[in-house]
């Protein structure tokens, strides 16, 4: 179907969204460029000339600058694992017979809607605070210290929040492809007398991998760019210092923007990095 | 379902299941629950769950502090404007993606996905400096440009997903009767792709609906959505677990109200192609 | 200007053209951007006093929580992005911006305002080169606030002027954790206007300063390790769970619920905590200066969150009425009759402090007033500094490097390193940061 005519037409119409998408990506991004190699403190002034390379070589030797990078990548993946493996799970609950399925659908999906800095702010005030919290009043109860969540487990804590976030959306992915499995297969395989683990690792779980993938294509694009909840729990202490949060500390609290600029374009490059790695994988998918 | 399920089997599978639910609800619901309480009786130790003196003088407080209609109409304005004007911009790009794919297809959208990844923080300068030269500033015209740019990679990938699920014969059947390549796309193609739309257009409203970098650093006093309201309740002096439950119940409820009436759109379309 | 070509250039979102219709009333907007902190709440709720008086000026409020406030503000006014007409800022930022010329100088306000009332100490703080750049809304010091009640059960008596030690013994004998009540409650939530604010102010009573003479970072310096120590024995062993992440308002909350002995913080906090509506507490607080070391400082801070106009607003004649009004005795007036006058702004003016119905009612009154004029922002600590500022360092960078600092110093009370880990972080990093700066 594929004539010429319609090919100018498909150029055509990919034109708007293509052109808008160059400019979002190619403006900024050209004075972020421009600013990264610039000596640039607003509050001195300004722009106080060029400086070369200056601010890229400052960045990646500051002391702060592979906590940070280390600190993204385990908190990115550590959400990943925990919503993928939570969700495989629970997305197998939920596909079984039971009463009230759309209420527990109801009820799952719901952090989904909570916008970060809410959920944030009620995760460490309402249940992380180690006086007034709801897990403070429940260790209590049991005859044991309160945890100093976001002190003392401050990675654990993050992630921990922003899986419950990002739970709903991992499950109900996992859930509509699980729903298309061929049941036939799936009961072929039970008669066979293939235990319920055996069936699942070598029929459920491959037609899950595609979805798999979706997921942690789609999370780590919004992952890599967490700030409310960081911002709003710890600030940034206890090594929770994400690459993103290190670039907010240089441009908004030191107002060093040619040093925020660099982080910028480092930012863009980890970021193409994992997007590269990750594309491989669903690129792959996306052909099936 | 061939098998007959046990009566016992699937009382326990309701009774788990409803057990996570709740657990996993459970922060909304406390939330929603210390929002009519007074402070004291928020923090109280031990917790009361049901039992307290219901108020509504938190919700009277917010409400008098802050013009909770106006940060309201500015959130369903920013999310609901972009999100549709995403769409009419994704329609086509999808269309040409889904049907007359060409060896840069897979590239162009994997690009635009990659265009999601610049960290917001790393360009809030020249962006800043950008809506400034334009008087977009604390606009809702400049949230929206942001917010459907934002989104714009997302709405064209889950389109495009749901139209290749369409067969491309039907659309040929309608161009051999003579329809245009815009009333093919209108009238044939678009209510074939309704369920597909729907969810793109609720899952992108939702998102739009959350963001709180961009909303928040390019927004003062007339545009703020509220994602800004909350901004003003995040860690007030003295006690505020209760005025903050209740700021909170009103900027999450009405998209919490949506969602939940149309989660069944939701989850259907709520694919990206995952499944085939 | 080369970056409108950039832009214009790259032609985007023509479709923007059409935007911002601009009310075009005959009333003047201005747009106020202020803390969630409660006397700014007060003040936005009495607006009606002042739009009645001017019926042609409409206002607008952005209210934020303190760290967005400043990182929105700090962001509009280096770019000139014009978008509030009233700045609440602090005594940190007033002398930098007014320095860069990006402020309004309010020397013209109206006589019968009368600049000659405000508190010396405050005023000096707000004025670059004889110009005052800012109102004061409302100013501080800080002071010990204890439980009278805890400090009889403990037997002890707390002086007027306690030192370090006795803060100790008496944090030691009031901590009764099985009631949860903490002998002492201080900051420790990172950020240069938490903990690190009240860390410098207290590390000024050992000796301890940021900079030598030369601009060189002093982390490394004995008197900082005792600051440290001191700091990090006294919360450990009598603070509450989790004091590294409480800041003022947190501990505020703790003190209000009863569970601190002794907290150490800003004056203007006297208020909350001896207010029976919120406090548990409130008919069983007294008051005592921040204690020392005998080394003829004092571990008291000054601060005033003030008004002030950024350079190029469009409503810089009704800016100026509002800051007028907000900073006026007659607002003092109006909360007082509506409030109390415990409720008051406190610490900008002479004339409260010689008010007789202020006195009466605020328990606290002398004592913040002796605070705040017991502090020198020019000499904050016992040896010479090339810098101005008790808990802060009035440079640009000085934000930037002591949240990081704080973030240190946080990390230690939280046990994830030592006080001398710290310490030496903290060095490297202001060393790293003073020299990108060019010092």
């Amino acid at each position: 179907m594929a004539t010429l005519h319609s090919r100018s037409a498909a150029r055509a119409m990919m034109a708007p969204a293509v052109f808008l998408l160059l400019v979002w990506m190619l403006v900024p991004l050209t004075m972020t460029l421009w600013f990264s190699f610039k000596r640039y403190l607003p509050l001195r002034g300004g722009d106080l000339g060029w400086t070369g390379f200056d601010n890229y070589v400052r960045f990646v030797t500051s002391s702060a600058f592979w906590p940070s990078v280390q600190a993204t990548l385990l908190i990115v993946g550590g959400v990943l694992l925990i919503t993928v493996l939570v969700g495989v799970l629970l997305a197998l609950l939920l596909d079984q017979p039971m009463w009230g399925q759309g209420v527990v659908r109801i009820l799952v999906i719901a952090p989904f809607f909570v916008m970060p800095t809410v959920s944030a702010l009620v995760w460490k005030n309402m249940f992380m605070d180690p006086v007034n919290g709801l897990f403070a009043h429940l260790s209590k109860f049991f005859g044991l210290a309160p945890l100093e969540w976001l002190s003392q487990a401050p990675l654990f804590s993050i992630t921990l929040i922003v899986s419950w976030q990002w739970l709903p959306f991992a499950t109900l992915i996992l859930l509509t492809a699980l729903q298309s499995l061929d049941r036939e297969q799936l009961e072929a395989g039970e008669m066979d007398g293939a235990p319920p683990l055996a069936r699942f690792l070598h029929i459920v779980l491959p037609h899950l991998a595609q979805a798999i993938t979706i997921v942690v294509l789609i999370q780590t694009i919004f992952l890599l760019s967490i700030f409310a909840e960081i911002f709003v729990t710890t600030q940034g202490s206890f090594g929770t210092r994400t690459l993103t949060y290190l670039i907010f500390q240089r441009v908004l609290e030191s107002q060093n923007v040619g040093l925020g600029s660099a982080g910028g374009v480092y930012a863009i490059i980890l970021a193409n990095i994992v997007a590269l790695f990750l594309m491989r994988i669903v690129g792959r998918n996306l052909d099936a | 379902m061939a098998r007959a399920v046990t009566h016992q089997r699937k009382t326990l599978n309701t009774a788990i299941a409803w057990g996570i639910g709740l657990l996993i609800f459970f922060p909304v619901l406390w939330t929603i629950l210390t929002s009519f309480k007074t402070e004291a009786q928020a923090i109280a130790d031990p917790p009361v769950f049901f039992f307290f003196d219901w108020t509504l003088e938190n919700y009277a407080v917010v409400q008098e502090r802050s013009d909770y209609m106006r940060y309201l109409l500015n959130s369903v304005i920013i999310a609901g404007v972009s999100t549709v004007l995403g769409i009419v911009v994704a329609v086509p790009a999808a269309w040409s993606m889904a049907f007359v794919p060409s060896r840069r297809t897979k590239d162009i959208l994997l690009w635009m996905l990659s265009t999601k990844m610049l960290p917001a923080v790393g360009v809030l300068y020249p962006i800043y400096l950008i809506f400034i030269e334009l008087e977009l500033l604390d606009t809702r015209t400049g949230l929206v440009i942001v917010m459907m740019l934002i989104n714009l990679p997302i709405i064209v990938w889950m389109l495009y997903t749901y139209f290749r699920e369409i067969p491309g014969e039907i659309l040929e059947a309608a161009r051999m009767d003579g329809a245009s390549l815009r009333e093919e796309i209108l009238y044939v193609l678009t209510p074939m792709a309704v369920p597909g739309i729907a969810s793109t257009l609720l899952l992108n409203f939702i998102l739009a609906w959350n963001e709180a970098f961009w909303t928040l650093n390019l927004t003062a006093a007339k545009a703020g959505p509220l994602t800004a309201f909350i901004a003003s309740y995040s860690s007030p002096e003295g006690l505020f677990y209760a005025k903050l439950s209740a700021a909170s119940t009103m900027a999450i409820a009405p998209i919490l109200i949506l969602g939940w009436f149309s989660q069944k759109q939701l989850v259907r379309g709520l694919t990206f192609g995952a499944v085939k | 200007m080369y970056l409108k070509t950039m832009v214009r250039a790259a032609g985007v979102l023509a479709l923007a053209a059409a935007t911002g219709v601009h009310a075009d009333s005959h009333t003047t907007t201005v747009t106020i951007a202020t803390v969630n902190n409660g006397d700014m709440i007060r003040m936005q709720g009495l607006t009606d006093d002042f739009t009645s008086r001017n019926p042609d000026i409409a206002l607008e409020w952005v209210t934020l929580e303190e760290n967005v406030l400043r990182q929105r503000v700090t962001q509009d006014i280096a770019t000139k992005g014009g978008q509030f007409d009233v700045l609440t800022i602090g005594t940190y930022e007033v002398p930098i911006w007014g320095n860069n010329g990006w402020l309004v100088s309010l020397n013209d306000l109206p006589a019968d305002w009368d600049i000659d009332d405000l508190l010396p100490a405050i005023r000096s703080g707000l004025t670059v080169d004889g110009e005052l750049y800012a109102a004061p809304f409302y100013g501080e010091s800080s002071m010990v606030m204890y439980r009278t009640d805890l400090m009889e059960k403990a037997g002890m008596e707390m002086p007027e002027a306690p030192t370090w030690d006795f803060i100790r013994q008496a944090a030691a004998a009031m901590t009764d954790k099985d009631n949860e009540i903490y002998g002492v409650c201080l900051r420790g939530k990172a950020g240069w206007g938490e903990n690190a604010a009240f860390i410098t102010a207290m590390s000024n009573s050992f000796g301890a300063r940021w900079f030598d003479e030369d601009w060189k970072p002093q982390f490394d310096s004995e008197a900082w390790a005792n600051t440290l120590d001191f700091y990090m024995d006294l919360m450990t062993n009598y603070g509450p769970p989790g004091a590294s992440t409480n800041g003022f308002n947190e501990n505020l909350s703790l003190f209000q619920q009863g569970k601190c002995g002794m907290w150490i913080d800003a004056t203007v906090a006297a208020s909350f905590v001896t207010n029976p509506k919120d406090s548990t507490v409130a008919d069983s607080v007294g008051f005592a200066l921040a204690p020392d070391n005998g080394l003829g400082k004092r571990g008291n801070w000054l601060w005033a969150w003030s008004l002030a106009i950024p350079a190029g607003s469009d409503a810089t004649g009704a800016a100026k009425k509002f800051i007028e009004w907000a900073t006026s005795r007659e607002y003092t007036a109006l909360v007082a009759s509506k409030e109390g006058w415990a409720n008051v702004p406190p610490g900008t003016r002479t004339s409260l402090y010689e008010n007789p119905a202020y006195l009466e009612a605020a328990p606290f009154a002398e004592m913040t007033l002796g605070s705040i004029n017991a502090a020198d922002p020019t000499q904050p600590t016992v040896d010479p500094v090339p810098y101005t500022g008790i808990q802060f360092v009035a440079i640009p960078e000085f934000a930037g490097i002591a949240t990081q600092v704080g973030q240190e110093f946080s990390a230690a009370l939280a046990g994830r390193q030592t006080a001398a880990e710290a310490l030496a972080k903290a060095q490297a990093l202001t060393a790293e940061e003073m020299e990108a700066a060019g010092y």
